[in-house]
């Protein structure tokens, strides 16, 4: 999976699941003030992008870390190439 | 506790209906379940997600067509389930009817009182469908528990509205609709409450309908004529058919009402719930009997004003003739009919919906009768049972809905407020 193609999906999960306008879905996107994401949003994010790309977010102390949608695609991708030099191993 | 004004009794307040909302698998609207009612139609069909499920020996339900819940804001709509959606789509009609804003709900002295048979089973399945497989909760959602909690629709419902005061959620099976609007009248004639938004919800989910074929109480022989069944009263009844939906009143102190010049529709003016022990899956009739009475004196009326009866009748062999044998020692021959033969039974939402079409009922000189009601049942007794639509006026009806756990429950309905003394 490319990082492009990790984008695609992380932001067609978003719009799927929290009814956003895909305009609005640019990397320096505040999660709070632009899309208007609230606590219990951020625990639906981490599921949702977990059963998308079979990673663990939930101990995962970088999603604290997280301010935009671009903050959001960064950690999925490391994420992502940590599953697979992983496995790789 | 008494809905009747007396001078010994805490009761000061006495309890108008100011709004009447609906979501029924005739569609939304009360004037669509009004129509389809008068024009005797049937919102029984065929079922696809029953026919999958093994064992299951019904096939026909009275589904909710799809609704329109966009309206509905996702940072509210998030934790809804079906039948909270029913219920806030429902709930938003009767403000509307009852001519209330959104600001004067939004106050300690107004309420909600709803409820339904259980929490949403639709998200249960889907979350235990993923902790059974999985043995994880780690799909589990923020919003999952929301929707499976017992307070479900009333929750949902008073985090929509903005309401600041009473959040109720009783669950008393297919009594829920009747004793949420009861309890709901306590409250306002107790003067805990000026105005409250109260009845009942439920979604059709396998579960329910499974519940009844295990019991030997769900009709199946129609599964081919799904517009037949089920048939309250009826020689040929064969049980009940599962349905969904909706239906809110608005309740408010007569002087709450009085003061904003609100379109009163009619009174609450008796309700009563009992127990009967004997069987937790058959009401017994002398409950019943006793539930009517206690109810009819709450009211001050006498028997002979009631000139309707909406029965719960569901079209089970032993319920209804249960039901007819206690209406028959309350009431002798007054006019009765069953609503379920025409939407099937919509659990939680039936005492509401039921409510809703007694007093449109009263208000329109009309009885409708029981759909699919073509040879009375010897079992059912000399009781006056509707078959064609009558025309007469009627000022005062009782609304009856007894449930699997042994509840029984009963409410009278008056259509215009009147002097109690001189009318008594």
């Amino acid at each position: 999976m490319t990082d492009s193609e990790i984008i695609e999906l992380i932001n067609r999960s978003l719009i799927n699941e929290f009814e956003l306008d895909p305009g609005d879905m640019t990397p320096d996107t505040h999660l709070v003030e632009g899309l208007g994401f609230d606590s219990l949003d951020f625990v639906d994010v981490v599921v949702v992008l977990q059963q998308a790309f079979g990673v663990t977010l939930r101990e995962e102390p970088r999603v604290r870390e997280v301010r935009t949608l671009g903050d959001l695609h960064r950690l999925v991708i490391e994420k992502k190439r940590e599953l697979e030099s992983s496995k790789g191993a | 506790m008494s809905l009747r004004r007396t001078e010994n009794h805490i009761s000061q307040q006495r309890v108008a209906v100011t709004g009447l909302g609906a979501v029924t698998p005739f569609g939304c609207g009360v004037p669509t379940m009004w129509q389809a009612l008068g024009e005797g139609r049937s919102a029984v069909r065929h079922c696809p997600m029953l026919a999958e499920i093994e064992g299951l020996r019904t096939t026909v339900a009275a589904s909710v067509p799809e609704v329109d819940a966009q309206w509905i804001g996702r940072r509210k709509r998030r934790y809804m389930s079906k039948m909270s959606i029913y219920a806030t789509i429902a709930a938003h009609e009767a403000m509307q009817m009852a001519g209330l804003t959104p600001e004067q709900l939004q106050d300690v002295r107004a309420g909600v009182c709803v409820g339904s048979t259980t929490g949403s089973t639709i998200e249960t399945e889907s979350l235990f469908c993923n902790v059974l497989k999985e043995r994880s909760i780690e799909g589990m959602k923020s919003t999952h528990f929301f929707k499976i909690m017992n307070n479900s629709c009333a929750a949902n419902l008073a985090q929509a509205l903005g309401v600041r005061g009473r959040v109720l959620a009783p669950s008393a099976a297919c009594a829920t609709g009747t004793i949420a609007i009861g309890l709901a009248a306590e409250s306002i004639a107790l003067g805990k409450q000026d105005v409250m938004i109260c009845g009942g919800a439920d979604e059709l989910h396998v579960l329910t309908v499974g519940v009844f074929d295990t019991l030997e109480a769900s009709s199946r022989a129609y599964n081919d004529r799904p517009d037949l069944t089920p048939r309250p009263f009826d020689r040929d009844r064969d049980g009940i058919v599962c349905g969904e939906g909706a239906g809110l009143v608005v309740l408010e102190s007569l002087e709450h009402a009085r003061a904003r010049e609100a379109n009163i529709l009619g009174e609450v003016c008796g309700f009563a719930v009992n127990s009967s022990p004997e069987d937790i899956a058959n009401p017994g009739s002398e409950s019943m009997v006793e539930c009517m009475l206690t109810a009819l004196e709450e009211s001050g009326c006498r028997k002979e004003q009631i000139g309707y009866l909406s029965a719960h009748a569901t079209g089970t062999i032993r319920g209804d003739t249960a039901e007819c044998e206690a209406v028959e020692q309350v009431f002798g021959d007054v006019p009765v009919s069953s609503l379920k033969g025409h939407m099937g039974h919509t659990m939680a939402a039936c005492g509401a919906l039921e409510f809703i079409a007694t007093l449109l009922m009263l208000h329109n000189g009309v009885l409708l009768p029981t759909r699919n009601l073509r040879e009375p049942d010897e079992t059912c007794g000399r009781l006056n049972l509707l078959t064609n639509i009558e025309h007469r006026q009627v000022e005062v009806a009782m609304s009856n809905n007894f449930a699997l756990g042994g509840v029984n429950s009963a409410v009278v309905i008056r259509r215009s407020i009147c002097d109690r003394q001189r009318d008594n």
